[in-house]
Formats: structure tokens, C-alpha cells, sequence
């Protein structure tokens, strides 16, 4: 079946069985900064903005996000310059491994974007659905706090 | 982990998706935001040949404030049930219950139709519904046909729903005056290992239990207690009568015995009972 998908502000269209599952359409697309942890909708390693909402893309069908837009952690930086979230991220240390860091990343810009106005209990609650074996979470609530404050004064 | 082949139909209007589930029977299952559905595919414990998207009609993503009640469209995501302004004014347990479910991202997907629909006994949106004594509206060739929430759960992930049938419409009544949703979880993104749902609604106490049996089902000895003038410490110790709870991993019959003593009095509490 037929699809156009916008990732990252470009146009694709290609043909897919309806049983592609989206993490692996944007992985075959080249975007292999999405990754799969568990496959089962619980580490949220492939998180993805759909249309600016985080969602888990190992649990979405290609299919249906036909028309619609996608953003994954490359269409984040503008060029050489990272988005705020990846800034903070770096400057705090919030990660280690990285492999859950792309899925971190998405997740946080689209809770900060629904609320730039959090503190570090709905921080740690907004992440709740991505996992990190790593880090321990610290530095990178503390990286969250510091994005959301960039968007407050309006760095976003 | 990739589900089985499957043909994909797009519905564009409610009675093209009413006409392909007619069409394909019991090979066809409706795709709302497929957090449920697909999960079950990617495992291979559901092999449906065709799958219906709904996903599409936007004509089924409301809230409408009616004059007793409000009303919900199948399609509304769980993340729009929480944030939606009518529904925290006039239904505020849903919009809590709505909050506690996975996690943003699960909320950014699952749609309310398909949470009550899937009838999974450990789900927090049926304990909600059933304690507000909701009522839910099914389109199928014949037109709609209103079903009143204590008849919908028929058992694990079963209800009385024809297979040819969408369900377009949750309907809960205004008027709460206090409420509570208790989840017991070990981890936040988790289901529940028991949850409680308490409704104070127009002078009338709602109380339903979550993952205490193959349906939620409502507390009666503990609203008859309530009703007849006991203390809420009192009911709440009624809320174990008459289950048998399964045993878990997470916990033993006796122990979802206890919790869902112990949660329901903090329900009835936090309601203002
Ligand atoms: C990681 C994870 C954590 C979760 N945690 C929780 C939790 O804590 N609590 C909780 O309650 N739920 C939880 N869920 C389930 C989630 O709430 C689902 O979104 C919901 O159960 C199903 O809604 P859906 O729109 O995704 O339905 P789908 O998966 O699309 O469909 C589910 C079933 O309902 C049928 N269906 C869907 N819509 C309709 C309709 N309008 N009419 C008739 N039949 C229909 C489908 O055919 C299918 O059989 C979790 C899911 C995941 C993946
Ligand atoms: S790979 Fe999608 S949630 Fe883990
Ligand atoms: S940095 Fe290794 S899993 Fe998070």
C-alpha cells in the first residue's frame, strides 16, 4: 500500500505492507537514530513526535500515519546547532550508553511542549514510559528542567 | 516482532467501517489506536485477516456537554480525556483515571472506545465508567443501540458488543460531588495489580474494583453499606466480599483481597466519604 509520510520536513512516499511498523518504515528510510529496545510499548527507546505528540513507534503501523508528520531525533538540530533538549542533555550528562537517549530526547521535547511549566516531579512522571538502564535518571531530569526553563525565556 | 499479514481497510465514514466489519465478520476487527490490538498482533495472539481503521473519523473524537450527562466519542484519546475542560468539571474521575494510564505516549494513542471495547479486566477506564453508572452507544446495520455500562462486560476481553457493531459514544452523568481512583502499582507505567473507582453522583456512591475478577465489577455490599449508613472504614471492609481474585506474579488472591480492601477505604476517604 501506498504512503506519504513527512519525516523531518521531507516528503516520503513509498509502498509498505500494512504490517510495517513505523520504527522499522523510518529505520529503512535511513533514520536509524530511532531505535528498538524492547518491542513491546515499554522503554520507549523508538519514541517519535507524531504531529508533535510522542508516541511509541514500534507500536504504530506506517499505515496509519499516512499524510501525517513525524519528527524523529534527527530533524531535531537546526544544521550544526543542537536543539535546547540536546544541549541540555550534553551539558548535564544525561546519558551514558545513549541508547535510550533519542527516545529521552523525543519524549522530552514533546512534554515540555505541552507544558514548559514543570517541576521535577512531573518531569520524573512525564518520562515515566522511557527506561534507562544507565544513568539512573538524575542528570537527565536535571537536563529536562534546564530545556524547559530555556523554553520558558523562550529559547525554543 | 512483526504481526502477521494482515489486509488493511481505511474507513472513511462510520457506515464504510459498519459496512466492512458486516463484509469480513469474524475475520475483521476494528483498529481505534491500536495500543491494545496491535501489542496482542505483534505477539501473535491476534491474527485478524482484516483490520478496519477508525482512526480516521474525527467525527467520533468529542466531548459534548448534554443536559444530565456528557458524552464522549469512541475515538477520544486518553490524553484528551484528561485534559479536556468539560470532562474535569463535570466528570473529574475520568479525567483522573484517564492520567494514571501507561504513559504519555500510551495516552497520545489509546482512545477511550478502545479501552472499553477490549474489556481487559485490569484496564482503568471500564472501573470508571461502571462506577458511573455509564452507558455506552453501539452502531451496527440496525441503527444504535444504548447499553448501560453494567451490562457491557461480559467477560475477559469479551462484551456484548456484535461483531458488526462500533462503539461511538460513552455517556456518563453530571453531577459528581466527590471521587477517588486508587491504583495499585509497583511501577507508574504499570496496569494495575487492583484498582478502585469511587463516583459520588447526584446523592447515589459508585464504587467498581479493577483486576479482581475476569470483569471490573462494582462493590455492592460496599455501597449497600454505604447507602444504609456505615462509616466508609466500615464498607470499605465489605469491599473482598463474594471475589476470587486470580494470583499473579504480582500478587496473591489474598493479598488482591486486602488491597482491595485497603484502597477502597482510602477511595471513599479522598471521595469525602
Ligand atoms: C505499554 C502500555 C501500557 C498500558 N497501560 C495501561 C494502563 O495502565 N491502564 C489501561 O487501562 N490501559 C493501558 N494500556 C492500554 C491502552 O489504554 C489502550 O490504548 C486501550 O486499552 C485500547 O485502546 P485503543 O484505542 O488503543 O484500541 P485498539 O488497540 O485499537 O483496539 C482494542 C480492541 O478494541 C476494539 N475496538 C477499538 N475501538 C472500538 C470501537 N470504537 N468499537 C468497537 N470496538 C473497538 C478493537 O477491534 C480491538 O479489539 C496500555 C497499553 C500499552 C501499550
Ligand atoms: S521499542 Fe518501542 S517502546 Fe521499547
Ligand atoms: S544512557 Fe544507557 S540506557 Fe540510558
Amino acid at each position: 500500500m501506498k504512503v506519504e509520510v513527512g519525516v523531518n520536513g521531507v516528503a516520503y512516499e513509498r509502498d509498505v505492507e500494512p504490517r510495517t511498523l513505523l520504527v522499522y518504515f523510518l529505520r529503512k528510510l535511513g533514520l536509524t537514530g530511532t531505535n528498538v529496545g524492547c518491542d513491546t510499548t515499554s522503554c520507549g527507546a523508538c519514541t517519535v513526535l507524531l504531529d508533535g505528540e510522542s508516541v511509541k513507534s514500534c507500536t504504530v503501523l506506517a499505515v496509519q500515519v499516512d499524510g501525517r508528520s513525524i519528527t524523529t531525533i534527527e530533524g531535531l538540530a537546526d544544521g550544526e546547532e543542537l536543539h535546547p533538549m540536546q544541549r541540555a542533555f550534553r551539558e548535564h550528562h544525561g546519558l551514558q550508553c545513549g541508547y535510550c537517549t533519542p527516545g529521552m530526547v523525543m519524549a522530552a521535547v514533546s512534554l515540555v511542549a505541552e507544558n514548559p511549566d514543570l517541576d521535577e516531579h512531573q518531569v520524573r512522571e512525564g518520562l515515566e514510559g522511557n527506561l534507562c538502564r544507565c544513568t539512573g535518571y538524575h542528570n537527565i531530569v536535571a537536563a529536562v528542567l534546564d530545556a524547559a526553563q530555556s523554553s520558558r525565556e523562550g529559547a525554543w | 516482532m512483526i504481526p502477521v499479514a494482515f489486509d488493511y481497510v481505511r474507513a472513511e465514514s462510520l457506515d464504510e467501517a459498519i459496512a466492512a466489519l458486516s463484509e469480513h465478520g469474524d475475520e475483521a476487527k476494528l483498529l481505534a489506536g491500536g495500543h491494545s490490538l496491535l501489542p496482542l498482533m505483534k505477539l501473535r495472539l491476534g491474527t485478524p485477516s482484516v483490520l478496519v481503521d477508525i482512526g480516521r473519523l474525527s467525527e467520533l473524537s468529542f466531548v459534548r456537554d448534554e443536559d444530565t450527562y456528557i458524552a464522549i466519542g469512541a475515538l477520544t484519546r486518553h490524553h484528551d480525556v484528561q485534559h479536556d475542560t468539560i470532562v474535569l468539571r463535570e466528570a473529574p474521575l475520568l479525567a483522573a483515571v484517564a492520567g494514571r494510564i501507561g504513559d504519555p505516549q500510551v495516552r497520545h494513542r489509546g482512545t477511550i472506545g478502545g479501552s472499553l471495547a477490549h474489556a481487559d479486566p485490569a484496564s482503568d477506564l471500564p472501573g470508571a465508567v461502571l462506577a458511573l453508572d455509564g452507558t455506552l452507544v453501539a452502531r451496527g446495520p440496525a441503527g444504535d443501540r444504548e447499553i448501560p455500562a453494567s451490562e457491557f462486560f461480559k467477560g475477559f476481553l469479551e462484551t456484548t458488543l456484535a461483531p458488526s457493531e462500533v462503539l461511538v459514544e460513552i455517556r456518563v452523568p453530571k453531577g459528581t460531588t466527590g471521587h477517588s481512583y486508587q491504583k495499585f502499582v509497583r511501577r507508574s507505567q504499570d496496569w494495575a495489580i487492583v484498582g478502585v473507582a469511587v463516583a459520588r453522583v447526584n446523592g447515589h456512591v459508585g464504587v467498581s474494583l479493577v483486576n479482581v475478577a475476569s470483569t471490573p465489577v462494582r462493590a455492592t455490599a460496599v455501597e449497600q453499606a454505604l447507602a444504609s449508613g456505615a462509616s466508609a472504614a466500615d464498607a470499605a471492609e465489605q469491599a473482598a466480599e463474594g471475589l476470587e481474585p486470580t494470583g499473579d506474579a504480582n500478587a496473591t488472591p489474598e493479598f488482591r483481597r486486602h488491597l482491595a480492601r485497603v484502597l477502597t477505604r482510602r477511595g471513599l476517604v479522598e471521595a469525602g466519604l
